[in-house]
């Protein structure tokens, strides 16, 4: 009897350990965020970027309107790179450009837009980053196409041509 | 009266000092329990990038605002996703997990008491 299950059990129990880590090598050892969100749009409080004003979330985002809230900084250097794409965008009257200004310096930020000009109808601030916690956002930049108070997508990264296409298709 | 003053002053500040002590020692427990996700291999508390320091604000924050260590967990969580805790609670994906150890030392009871206390 005892013969029979030492054998047996150990067979098992490397059967298990063996059954974990071959399942482990499929699985994606960078991890990927979920982009496809649908979440609801946070609460926050924020100061309007050129008067300084204090906004309220609520107030920023109408329904059955398309947003795309873009977090961005003059000194990162990514955002440069994206910011064409975002002029780009900002052709289309439905779609809604909504800029976040993260961590930033009001004169470099002003100075980046008189530069490179200003695709946003709005800018808000973010000066201690907590905002984009809020949002979930991982940095600089990053964007969120939001419909009816709803996240629809995440861009982590700078736009590309390919997305906006994107963008452009789903605004149609 | 002087004294009295001194003793109270002196009493005054060291009790500001340990609920400071203690607020920062439960934010640095949270941020070592939460994965900074742009960093490798850091934690929130080791991490020194944008990221991880606005993140230590937020937990600053909510622990002002009286949430206790769970729900800022469970904020987070609803965020960023799983991922962002180091100790992954039981779901479809970790049962294994958390189950594994449990059956490892079943099987191991069993052995023993098969092969030493039976034979008795």
């Amino acid at each position: 009897m005892k013969n029979k299950i030492l054998p047996f059990s150990v067979i098992i129990i490397f059967g298990i350990i063996f059954f974990i880590f071959y399942k482990g090598l499929e699985d994606s050892k960078i991890y990927t965020p979920d982009v496809n969100t649908k979440k609801k749009i946070p609460v926050f409080n924020t100061k309007e970027f050129f008067s300084g004003e204090n906004v309220k979330s609520s107030s920023i985002f109408e329904l059955d309107k398309v947003y795309l809230l873009n977090i961005w900084s003059s000194w990162c250097v990514p955002c440069r790179q994206e910011h064409a794409f975002l002029m780009n965008l900002n052709l289309d009257n439905k779609l809604n450009i909504i800029g976040m200004n993260y961590k930033d310096n009001f004169k470099n930020a002003e100075n980046f837009l008189k530069e490179l000009g200003n695709p946003y109808k709005e800018i808000f601030i973010d000066l201690d980053g907590t905002i984009s916690i809020e949002w979930g956002a991982y940095g600089v930049p990053e964007s969120f196409l939001i419909y009816n108070d709803e996240i629809i997508k995440k861009y982590i990264g700078p736009l590309n041509q390919e997305l906006v296409d994107e963008i452009k298709l789903f605004i149609k | 009266m002087k004294f009295l003053r001194f003793v109270l002053i002196f009493i005054l500040s060291i009790s500001s000092i340990s609920v400071n002590a203690e607020e920062n020692d439960k934010r640095n427990q949270i941020t070592k329990n939460l994965r900074c996700l742009i960093c490798q291999g850091q934690s929130v508390y080791d991490s020194d990038s944008e990221f991880a320091n606005s993140l230590k604000i937020v937990v600053d924050k909510k622990l002002q605002e009286g949430l206790s260590e769970d729900q800022i967990y469970e904020y987070f969580k609803n965020k960023y996703g799983e991922w962002i805790l180091y100790d992954p609670g039981l779901n479809k994906n970790t049962y294994i997990l958390w189950l594994l150890p449990i059956l490892i030392f079943l099987i191991g009871g069993a052995i023993i008491y098969k092969s030493f206390i039976v034979k008795k």
